[in-house]
């Protein structure tokens, strides 16, 4: 696991916080062209000059809730994403979100629970959970899918931790706003800092995971590291990225998405064959590596576990 | 030099995005998702060679090179070359034949309603775009036809503008050039003539 015990005085206190940035910046990039070097490792190798630091992850369980799908490369997973914050192509995140820095790193958690507000830091806040894997479609809005060997623990276990109260009603969650290393904050793009929200019953669900994984290694920074969310049986801009804050409130939060473009994407982003999008047609995808299209599934095929969440509620008029 | 001399190299050219897109497909560069890739870039060069077209008559009224002419049939075909590129992409890579899909988006998604009407308005200028096509309509009514660009022209732009998800810069920049292109038109026919002959040449496209 990443757990890192911080030495008693932190570079942040001596050095200034800029510098230090820059300082990792280079060792990483520098360990990561070793690891790269050492291991022979072909994708490490591809991005010579934004070399990542990456830590294999270790015990590592297996997960009855994982697809038996083939999932996709580790080179598809890791140069396809969606991450405005560092561009609008799906390129961008690989070639810039290197410029982030994921250490150190904290989560705010905040809200309606017994325990007291924190900043946690990521190594604490991982600490107590046992990594596994869970192999799960990933159905973005824009009719691709992927499948991907996430590795992570359930969120409901995080929640447990803070005892939320009666109160909290949704789960908050919001992203890195760090314009300085996230270009695509600093153009004309979605508001920030990003935002997203679950309902706690989503949030509590066991297929909810939080991941800092994905084959066996810690997420790329394209990818949401250090920590991010997971939920399959939504579209993928549900699944916030580089998470700094948790929040449990009582009204429903807002959505980046929702936000910008309301007629578009909905609160729940369900998903969902029957309900058009109004540049998709959500009824089939293309997983990413095919050539022939599939036919979507209700709920991204997770509809068995999770339909019951929606029980009674018009998926036409909540989508 | 010579148009003649000249033109081989420009309808070559012409065939450089493709080329690329060939050795980018051949070295396995086209992303994770080649169709989605495929279907980007020649959308992207359907609409740069309609707008190329479109600036062959007011460059050659703003620099007096008549010679330019000869180099606007050309351009016009290799739009509607890379606009049927653009389309085959969708419909056969992409859906490959699934036509209740097909058909589903070209009536309820309208950035591809937006976008099939402009290949549509483009297929008559290309099937009637060879010299005895002119002659067999004669040259009034073959440029009332081809005024036909016009609408394809803002039809593609339109279908980029609709599509894209947030950042409407790039559509926006074609917006611009778009409406510059047709804006000198206007002024050319309306402001920059003396009444009388304006009146004899507006059956004339530009």
């Amino acid at each position: 696991m990443l757990i890192k015990h911080a030495p008693d005085i932190r570079s942040s206190e001596i050095t200034p916080e800029r510098v230090y940035r820059n300082r990792r910046q280079f060792i990483q990039a520098a360990s990561g062209a070793v690891a790269g070097a050492v291991t022979g490792g072909t994708v490490l190798g591809h991005y010579s000059g934004t070399a990542q630091a990456q830590e294999v992850l270790q015990d590592v369980r297996k997960s009855p809730l994982s697809t038996d799908d083939e999932p996709n490369s580790y080179e598809d997973i890791t140069t396809y994403n969606n991450f405005y914050e560092f561009g609008t192509d799906k390129g961008d995140p690989a070639r810039y979100a290197h410029e982030m820095t994921i250490d150190p790193w904290s989560v705010r958690v905040e809200g309606a629970m017994n325990k007291p507000a924190a900043n946690v830091a990521i190594e604490d806040l991982l600490r107590p959970h046992t990594l596994e894997e869970r192999i799960y479609r990933l159905r973005c809005v824009e009719a691709w899918s992927m499948v991907v060997p996430w590795v992570g623990f359930p969120l409901a276990d995080v929640i447990k931790r803070f005892e939320p109260t009666s109160k909290a009603k949704y789960v908050r969650f919001e992203t890195l706003h760090r314009p300085e290393e996230m270009r695509g904050q600093r153009g004309r793009s979605l508001q920030w800092p990003y935002v997203e929200g679950l309902r706690m019953d989503e949030a509590m669900h066991p297929l909810t995971i939080l991941a800092v994984g994905v084959y066996g290694k810690t997420l790329l920074n394209q990818q949401g590291a250090p920590l991010r969310l997971v939920v399959p049986w939504k579209y993928g801009f549900k699944s916030i990225k580089s998470i700094v804050k948790m929040a449990f409130v009582e009204e429903q939060p807002l959505n980046s998405w929702n936000v910008s473009i309301p007629s578009e994407y909905g609160f729940y982003s369900n998903v969902n064959p029957d309900v058009s999008h109004p540049r998709w047609s959500q009824a089939s995808e293309r997983r990413i590596g095919s050539f022939f299209r599939i036919r979507t599934q209700p709920f991204n095929g997770y509809a068995d576990q999770v339909a019951g969440l929606y029980d009674g509620m018009d998926l036409a008029e909540y989508y | 030099m010579t148009v003649r001399r000249i033109k081989p190299w420009v309808f070559v050219a012409c065939l450089v995005p493709l080329g690329w897109l060939l050795w980018r497909g051949a070295t396995g560069a086209l992303t994770a998702n080649p169709i989605e890739d495929i279907t980007h870039r020649t959308g992207d060069w359907a609409l740069r060679f309609l707008l190329l077209t479109l600036a062959i008559t007011p460059l050659r009224r703003v620099l007096g090179w008549s010679s330019l002419a000869s180099y606007r049939r050309m351009l016009g075909l290799f739009a509607f070359f890379y606009a049927a590129l653009h389309l085959s992409t969708y419909l056969v890579l992409d859906f490959f034949f699934a036509f209740d899909l097909i058909f589903d988006d070209i009536v309820e998604r309208r950035y591809v309603t937006a976008g099939f009407t402009g290949f549509v308005l483009m297929l008559p200028l290309a099937l009637t775009s060879n010299t005895s096509m002119i002659r067999r309509l004669g040259g009034a009514r073959w440029r009332r036809l081809h005024r036909l660009v016009y609408p394809a022209a803002v039809a593609g732009v339109v279908h980029y503008l609709w599509l894209v998800k947030i950042d409407i810069t790039p559509p926006l920049v074609y917006a611009a050039v778009l409406t510059l292109l047709l804006g000198v038109r206007l002024w050319f026919r309306y402001a920059a003539r003396p009444a009388a002959s304006a009146g004899a040449r507006a059956t004339l496209p530009t």
